[in-house]
């Protein structure tokens, strides 16, 4: 398993490289003259001329891109245009809304998800799977945002049982008020995914010779799933969950736009409406970053469950 | 002596398309206490079929056994619920899947999988189940078994998964064990000791055995008594001496004929001709006369089978007549 971890660990090296080299292209990839973009074209050539060498943009392209890769692994992501503040503090405040947000949607994905797509493949072709199905086709076929303002809509403005804005609150019970309607609407989506995948993971796990042995031995329905198909079934779920997590960060910064909710997706569409160039940059990296590390952290607990991964020399 | 299994008529069906074919129709099998079975026909004949079917194993749709009674401990299986039938499986009635390579849970020891029955019949605590599970396996010969419970079945090569499928098989000590080609993976001395092994078994426990093989070398080893399989149907049931000695079915006579010996060369081998039709295409009348040296005009009618001297039956009117006549 260690070695696993230590192989698993060296080749995200190369991954996280890409990642950097890509970024570092698309930023000088946008048209026009990044000085000009963000001082206007007012701006006094003088002015102009500052902020290039500020921004390191006078430099040949090979000194800029190892200059850019240095700071990048040093973990400095340079200072927000905007607001004067380190990139790195400006994440490191929001971020834990973000993470709470993503990490609850999980949760009720988890939650809801696992039991309903092994009940709908205990009743495959009969009407709780189809019911099941469907519901989840319905959930993964509505954006984000439009299942969330039809959510403030009915619990906020209609039922009034929710705030419609869900602001920062350091009183526990108000934290977890203005959690639920995010966290649900994002939830949901989640569920949706989860039971689909976890359907056809179930039925092709209940098909296996394996379940057969099982049932030949005496075990009962219950235990067939729990001990037997359950486990096996979460392999390719696990993958496909830690692929999708990309997406639920991009839904997460919808929902949260949605909401009014604090968290990384206001200071995208705040760097965006400022052309805030190191904002965005930084925020580029740190999102592509996490996304390396959920990967990771997905094939380690891949491998915690399939024995014939962590095994393999 | 009442036979352990007495299946009567058993016809099971799947759906093709949209319509119901029968794989196995009309089988009369019995098996005694301390005795082995052996089943025996081409691939696609209906032995997994019969097998499974005796064990409400089949597939959960697409299924169904249509007729017959599978008669076991006085009663008929094929009326059991799922709960009844699940307190036979692993239990009173085990089997050995063809299928060493994906018939084990990868995610799971070796050693658990062996437990599981134990503590499901036997109430056996955590403990003495894993010490139970260690002489299951050093008493099919897994070498070190002592280490070799704590693997997970990708460590276990082909043979060895084998011999672990009939560990599993035989910890609740069944009084009737299905062997579906229990031997393929092994080999040949392996495959020597695992017979003598069942063999011992059917001797002191009086298990009965019922065999199912492609191999006619294995079957001269091991069985008591033979039934021969063609498209769903016992085509010929015999002693195995008198099988080998006095074949009646023209089927039967080319699978000896096409099986390889010592004491005859390869070139003097009969393949036969042709294959097993599918269940969606068996003829009419008798189910082997597309492939028949000996067919008759009467072989458009569908022949039963029918004693030819002894406990020997055969399902050929044109051949038994022969036989009687000689
Ligand atoms: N689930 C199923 N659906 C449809 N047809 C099936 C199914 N299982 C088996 N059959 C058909 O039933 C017939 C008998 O199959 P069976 O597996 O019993 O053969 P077998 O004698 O065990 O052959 P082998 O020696 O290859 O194991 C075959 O024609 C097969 O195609
Ligand atoms: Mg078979």
């Amino acid at each position: 398993m260690i070695r696993y971890v230590i192989r698993r660990l060296l080749l995200a090296i190369p991954t996280l490289l890409a990642m950097l080299t890509m970024v570092f292209v698309l930023v000088r990839l946008v048209p026009g003259d990044a000085a000009v973009s963000m001082l206007g074209d007012q701006a006094s050539e003088q002015a102009l001329d500052a902020l290039r060498a500020r921004l390191g943009l006078d430099q040949p392209i090979h000194v800029q891109y190892l200059t850019f890769l240095g700071d990048m692994l040093r973990g400095d992501f340079g200072t927000s245009m905007s607001s004067g503040r380190s990139v790195l503090s400006e994440v490191w405040q929001v971020l834990p809304y973000t993470l709470e947000l993503t990490a609850a949607a999980m949760v009720i994905g988890v939650l809801f998800g696992l039991p309903l797509g092994t009940f709908a493949a205990l009743y495959r072709n009969r009407w709780p799977d189809y019911t099941t199905r469907l519901l989840s086709l319905t959930g993964l076929s509505f954006p984000g945002f439009v299942s969330g303002i039809l959510m403030l809509l009915a619990f906020a403005v209609w039922l009034r049982w929710l705030p419609v804005m869900s602001s920062a609150s350091s009183d526990p019970l108000t934290h977890m008020r203005n959690l639920a309607l995010p966290a649900l609407n994002l939830g949901l989506i989640m569920t949706a995914y989860i039971t689909r995948v976890t359907r056809s993971s179930m039925l092709n796990v209940l098909g296996e010779d394996f379940i057969r042995t099982a049932r030949a031995k005496g075990v009962r329905p219950g235990p067939l799933v729990m001990r037997h198909a359950l486990r096996n079934a979460l392999i390719p779920i696990v993958t496909v969950v830690g692929l999708y997590f990309g997406t639920l960060i991009g839904n997460s910064v919808l929902t949260e736009i949605v909401f009014t909710r604090p968290g990384l997706g206001k200071l995208i569409l705040g760097a965006l409406q400022s052309r805030d160039y190191t904002l965005l940059q930084g925020l580029m990296v740190i999102f592509a970053a996490f996304v390396i590390l959920v990967n990771l952290l997905t094939d380690l607990i891949y491998a915690a469950v399939d024995p014939r991964v962590s095994y393999a020399k | 002596m009442t036979p352990v299994l007495d299946i009567k008529g058993l016809t099971t069906e799947f759906r093709v398309k949209n319509g119901w074919h029968a794989a196995v129709r009309g089988i009369d099998l019995s098996v005694n206490a301390n005795e082995t079975l052996a089943v025996v026909g081409e691939s696609g004949s209906g032995k997994s079929v019969t097998a499974l079917s005796t064990l409400r194993l089949l597939p959960q749709t697409g299924a169904r056994i249509s007729r017959g009674e599978v008669g076991f401990g006085g009663r008929d299986l094929t009326k059991l619920s799922e709960r009844e039938m699940s307190r036979i499986r692993g239990n009173d009635i085990a089997m050995i899947f063809q299928e060493p390579m994906t018939s084990l849970n990868p995610t799971m020891t070796v050693g658990d999988q062996i437990a599981e029955g134990l503590l499901i019949h036997r109430g056996m605590s955590r403990t003495e189940a894993a010490k139970e599970a260690r002489r299951l396996l050093d008493e099919v010969r897994v070498p070190d078994p002592a280490r070799r419970v704590n693997d997970y079945p990708h460590q276990f090569s082909g043979g060895m998964r084998q011999r672990a499928m009939i560990a599993i098989a035989l910890a609740c000590r069944p009084k009737l064990l299905l062997a579906d080609e229990p031997t393929t993976a092994l080999d040949v001395t392996v495959q020597a000791q695992v017979l003598s092994l069942l063999d011992d078994l059917k001797r002191d426990r009086g298990m009965a055995i019922v065999f199912i093989t492609h191999n006619l070398g294995v079957v001269a080893q091991i069985a008591d008594r033979v039934a021969v399989m063609y498209a769903g149907e016992i085509v010929e049931t015999a002693t195995c001496d008198t099988l080998f000695a006095d074949p009646v079915h023209p089927y039967t006579e080319a699978l000896l004929k096409a099986m390889p010996r010592v004491d005859r060369k390869a070139e003097s081998l009969e393949p036969i001709p042709g294959s097993v039709p599918s269940i969606s295409a068996r003829p009419a009348g008798c189910v082997y006369a597309p492939r028949c040296n000996y067919v008759q005009p009467s072989c458009a009618a569908h022949p039963s089978l029918v004693p030819v001297g002894g406990n020997h039956e055969a399902r050929c009117p044109v051949r038994a007549d022969k036989g009687e006549a000689a």
